[in-house]
């Protein structure tokens, strides 16, 4: 690697695979007690597993975000890391705040953990995603809060590059919006509609910049491509997302209490948010296309690309699907939002994560990219990961259309319970796209561990 | 893209583009907090609607129930839920849950409330039926 300090991105990456590897677990545990309704009950209730699910998936990108910034910022900046030490610090910090987090979701009653964890003093827990104990908010603003200093005292006495400068306002943006996730009014539309502020100008606004810029870098990287056109690009696709997706928050302003005219709004920015992944895409492809240079680094290419085309199927394909206001009166809070979610968050977030990881992880560990036999291993992973959440997408998409059927749309609607059992079948064959998806977790780590003729660090 | 179109072109959109439809958002939210008074019932909300909450907060109804359309999918829709099984109904359903759940079924914990817990969660659930929320869900199956 070009800069020492770029090495404590290498425990980043470690624990967030660590961590996807918990999420996928609890995810396997969730489907299956959609089929087998007591499955671990009393002692590991759905409502539980669903926070431990949820959580890690936040926890591991957060991890995955900061190692990859910590690894683009020295280079990009051409300096060391203001502090590696503040880096190293924070990572421990946040690694046990979150492993405590888990144990207490798991180890107690949700509500004696409120009681122990002073939710009292203020209350901001059991509102979905941002169910964590007022302690582990309030660490997640410190380290945030410290990464970005870090980063930031890094660019000031260092190169400002637009791939950092977007970088830098996407993780700024990360961290001020959470703090909305300490505004919990009494007024549950209120609570509701700044409830979104955190998570829906976080997935569909803020995180699309970090998104875009390490996309820009790996593709920078591996392609050889002139950084004028990748970051012209760049503009162009941050520049797409905001303005559809700030507006876009509407599509949430549907049914929950607020004015009727989010739903023209919500329905017409929302739809325009395809595009910016769709060019993200376009971008990918057209930059792999005019490579100067042959990277060893294959597998990387290859989640980049892959990165693309999912994110656009899962966040744009999927979200336009039920994001139209007469759609979504059906669809709302349906198992088309879980199909969505689920392919949205791999296709960009897991994704983009995982493109990096790779691309950095050989070089951190003094090789410019890994043997063939790995890399090999590594597509296998990619194609059966890939797949099978393709696979999952499907079931639950046929699920929720069922459901929506059977529920509200046909001549005689049925309890939701009725049709949750008429629909197992779609769980059943869900739960298994979730086997396949684990292997290929398993093959993705083993193939850190397959050695062969490595490429010389250049 | 061609030589006409600069990089810095691009930036200054970026951030142009950005600040405008912000300020938009900004605007389309102030105009949003005028309107919501007669929209979201405040004006009726009690210390025990508060209390249900609350309630509904600390025991992470939202991990399995969605509460107009939003939360898990796992469990029905609670928005609503005062129409289906009514005051009593519902008082009924979250005291009879059996400690060990349903074999073979999803389960519900009990949570053991007292009678003035289950009174602030029914007050809490009424409130959130009496929200005009643009008639959402379609029916009252929900």
């Amino acid at each position: 690697m070009q800069y020492k300090s770029q090495a404590v991105a290498k425990p980043y990456f470690i624990a967030a695979i660590g961590l996807f590897v918990g999420q996928i677990l609890f995810g396997l545990i969730l489907g299956l007690q959609y089929v087998l309704g007591d499955f671990l009950f009393p002692a590991i209730p759905f409502n539980v597993a669903r926070m431990v699910h949820t959580n890690l998936l936040i926890v591991w990108l957060l991890m995955g975000f900061m190692g990859g910034a910590y690894y683009m910022i020295p280079e990009e900046s051409e300096t060391e890391l203001f502090s590696p030490k503040l880096a190293l610090i924070l990572f421990w910090t946040f690694l046990v705040a979150g492993a405590l987090t888990i144990v207490g979701y798991l180890a107690v009653p949700y509500a004696t953990l409120a009681e122990l964890t002073g939710n009292n003093i203020l209350e901001t827990m059991g509102r979905e995603f941002l169910e964590q104990p007022l302690p582990t908010k309030l660490g997640i603003v410190v380290v945030a809060l410290g990464f970005l200093f870090n980063l930031t005292m890094t660019m000031l006495k260092g190169k400002k590059t637009a791939i950092s400068m977007v970088l830098l306002i996407g993780l700024w943006g990360l961290a001020v919006f959470f703090l909305f996730s300490f505004y919990n009014p009494v007024n549950v539309v209120l609570d509701k509609f700044f409830w979104w502020w955190t998570v829906h100008l976080w997935v569909e606004g803020v995180w699309e910049l970090i998104l875009g810029s390490f996309l820009a870098f790996v593709l920078i990287k591996t392609t050889g491509v002139d950084r004028e056109v990748i970051e012209k690009w760049l503009y162009v696709i941050v520049t797409l997302t905001l303005i559809t997706g700030i507006i876009g928050t509407g599509h949430h302003y549907f049914w929950i209490g607020t004015p009727e005219y989010w739903q023209w709004w919500g329905s017409i920015f929302s739809a325009l948010e395809p595009i910016p992944f769709f060019a993200m895409t376009v971008f990918a492809f057209n930059m792999v296309n005019r490579r100067r240079r042959e990277h060893p680094n294959k597998a990387a290419v290859l989640w980049a690309l892959g990165c693309g085309v999912m994110a656009f199927l899962g966040a744009g394909v999927w979200g336009f699907l039920h994001t139209l206001a007469p759609v979504n009166y059906y669809t709302h809070g349906s198992q088309i939002t879980a199909a969505h979610g689920h392919m949205a968050f791999y296709g960009a977030y897991a994704m983009v994560n995982l493109m990096m990881i790779s691309y950095a992880m050989p070089i951190l560990r003094g090789r410019a990219a890994n043997s063939n036999k790995s890399q090999v291993l590594e597509m296998w992973s990619f194609w059966l990961m890939t797949v099978a959440m393709v696979f999952i997408t499907l079931f639950l998409t046929a699920a929720g259309i069922l459901q929506v059927w059977l529920q509200r749309v046909s001549d005689a609607p049925l309890p939701f319970m009725v049709v949750q059992d008429k629909i197992s079948l779609f769980y059943w064959m869900r739960e298994w796209a979730g086997v396949v998806f684990l292997i290929g977790l398993i093959l993705y780590i083993a193939s850190f561990f397959v050695g062969g003729k490595e490429e010389k660090a250049a | 893209m061609s030589g006409a179109f600069t990089k810095s072109m691009a930036r200054n959109i970026f951030y142009g583009g950005t600040v405008f439809f912000f300020l938009l958002f900004l605007a389309l939210s102030f105009d949003t907090h005028s309107q919501l008074p007669k929209r979201d019932m405040r004006a009726n909300i009690t210390p025990q609607i508060a209390e249900g909450k609350k309630l509904w907060e600390v025991n992470n109804c939202i991990g399995c129930h969605t509460l107009m359309g939003e939360g898990a999918y796992f469990a029905p829709e609670l928005g609503n839920v005062i129409v289906r099984y009514g005051d009593e109904g519902v008082k009924a359903f979250i005291q009879s849950r059996p400690k060990e759940g349903i074999p073979g079924r999803r389960s519900m914990p009990q949570f053991n409330f007292t009678d003035e817990q289950l009174n602030a969660i029914v007050a809490f659930l009424k409130h959130v039926n009496s929200i005009n929320d643009n008639n959402w869900p379609p029916n009252d199956q929900g």
